[in-house]
């Protein structure tokens, strides 16, 4: 599995490989929002958390199809089922290579773009804190999603449908503890919440992503 | 017509909106329904055709 | 005699040719006389006017919008398990029902919350959480016409249907929590948990047995025109052999 994982980290790394398009995307989305809203301080700081929460998971939806659909195209998704780790494995793998290279630069890049937004000082942590939560489970929730689509041509928009509305929890909770950070407010509980969810897209997500992709190459 | 006050548009516009939605599922379910009903019976016709002409 | 007879597509086309002219005249009858009953029979509210004849529609769709979610679950599981096409078919026949359902909810209930909040839409956790399930009926349906083959389309379909089953109700909890948030809203009450009067109730109730005889009319009958589909494809395709 350790075999898999590196090589789909490598895979994205590489030229062409979409490693960098994630985070470029994050920045550009960022920079369009006062730009629709009004540059007024007051109002970006107040939507700060909100729209880096959002920003980040739309990021990391553009990024899922590529987790499955280019093994599928050139056959090595056949080979995978053959090889002797179980497709649940492989789709945790999938899940893991995706966050590495999408959740985890996001998180890590939300700071500097929150002083874009005027991100209240007390926000920065709770910000990063809860992507560093959240970001996993949409990395395991879009691996779903990418392979239930796998086998549609031009899947992209379907999967944007049919992930987004499993997103809304994660979307509600992360960005409850991002604002509720940045209001200064208490965030133990969102926070824990979203742990649990994390823990149980994680638990869960590689069965159904397995039992999604075993249909698909039937 | 009941006497609806200054609920009227409010009132009507609910009803007319979800008696409109409702009515165009049904008359979509039918026609949809006799359609393919006709035409299963047309293929199933041109099967028996067919076989007979073989 | 059990249920599982019908599974097999003849049986299920004859009982069910039989039994949907009654269940739709029914269907016809408690609908329209709950809604005119309700509708001209009822007094106005005394805090909400007349608008509280919206009700009537409002209540019953969001009933049937969320138990015919229910119902394509427990049909998912069952293609899933035993593989009977009827169940997968009668599962992508209720999902148009439910989102037409929604849409009566989602659209009822804004028109009835513009007097009351004063906006055409308010983040209430119960109109948003019907907001998100027609999104999932909409992934559903997509997913069904995307996908080529029809077991395959089944198979899939169904895993979201579980899957989005769970996301539904977690949506729903954490709708809870967010609105308790920094919003303060008054988040009204649009159900029978409200002390509703008898004057109001009966025509609800004769509304909402007329609406679910509708579902269960409309399942049957696209059940009917989906089973009638596979056949075609089946006949079509033999007749390209011979």
């Amino acid at each position: 599995m350790r075999a898999l994982l590196l090589r789909d980290l490598s895979l994205s790394v590489r030229a062409g490989g979409g490693f960098g398009l994630a985070l470029a995307f994050f920045l550009i989305v960022v920079a369009l929002v006062p730009f629709a809203v009004g540059p007024a301080t007051s109002t970006l700081s107040l939507i700060a958390p909100g729209i880096l929460w959002l920003g980040a998971l739309l990021a990391c939806l553009l990024s899922l199809d590529r987790i499955l659909a280019l093994d599928w195209e050139d056959g090595s998704l056949d080979l995978l089922a053959t090889a002797p780790i179980p497709m649940e494995g492989v789709a945790a793998v999938k899940a893991l290579a995706h966050w590495v290279t999408t959740g985890l630069p996001l998180t890590l890049a939300a700071p500097a773009l929150g002083v874009l937004l005027n991100l209240a000082p007390e926000g920065f942590l709770w910000l990063t804190l809860s992507l560093a939560v959240g970001t996993p489970a949409l990395s395991a929730i879009g691996t779903f999603g990418a392979a239930l689509t796998v086998g549609v041509r031009r899947g992209g928009l379907l999967l944007s449908l049919i992930v987004l509305p499993l997103y809304v929890p994660v979307l509600i909770l992360g960005s409850e503890v991002a604002r509720r950070g940045a209001a200064g407010m208490e965030t133990g509980t969102a926070l824990a919440l979203l742990g649990a969810l994390t823990l149980g897209s994680l638990a869960a997500m590689p069965f159904a992503a397995a039992a999604a992709i075993r249909i698909n190459l039937r | 017509m009941p006497e609806l006050g200054k609920y009227a548009a409010e009132v009507l516009s609910a009803y007319g909106i979800s008696l409109t939605l409702l009515s165009g599922l049904v008359l979509w379910s039918v026609i949809a329904g006799r359609r393919m009903r006709a035409r299963l019976a047309k293929a199933e016709d041109e099967l028996a055709k067919g076989r007979e002409a073989s | 005699m059990s249920l599982w007879e019908y599974a097999n597509p003849r049986r299920f086309m004859a009982a069910s040719g039989a039994v949907l002219p009654w269940i739709s005249g029914l269907a016809a009858v408690l609908v329209a006389l709950g809604l005119a009953w309700g509708f001209f029979g009822t007094p106005d509210d005394y805090r909400q006017g007349s608008t509280v004849k919206i009700f009537y529609l409002h209540v019953p769709a969001a009933m049937i919008a969320i138990n015919a979610w229910l119902m394509m679950l427990v049909a998912s599981l069952i293609w899933l398990i035993r593989r009977h096409h009827v169940s997968a078919l009668a599962a992508k026949a209720a999902a148009p029902v439910g989102l037409t359902m929604t849409v009566v909810t989602l659209v009822t209930g804004a028109i009835w919350g513009q007097p009351m909040w004063g906006t055409w839409w308010e983040w209430d956790p119960r109109l948003t959480s019907f907001l998100i399930l027609g999104l999932f009926y909409l992934g559903y349906l997509a997913l069904w016409e995307a996908i080529d083959d029809p077991d395959a389309a089944a198979d899939l379909t169904s895993v979201l249907c579980l899957v989005g089953s769970v996301f539904a109700i977690l949506s729903r909890y954490a709708l809870v929590f967010w609105n308790q948030g920094l919003h303060q809203g008054a988040s009204l009450s649009l159900d029978k948990e409200q002390n509703v009067a008898d004057v109001f109730w009966w025509p609800a109730m004769v509304t909402l047995a007329g609406f679910v005889c509708l579902f269960v009319a409309l399942v049957l009958l696209r059940t009917r025109t989906e089973i009638r589909a596979r056949r075609l494809k089946a006949v079509v395709a033999r007749a390209r052999m011979s």
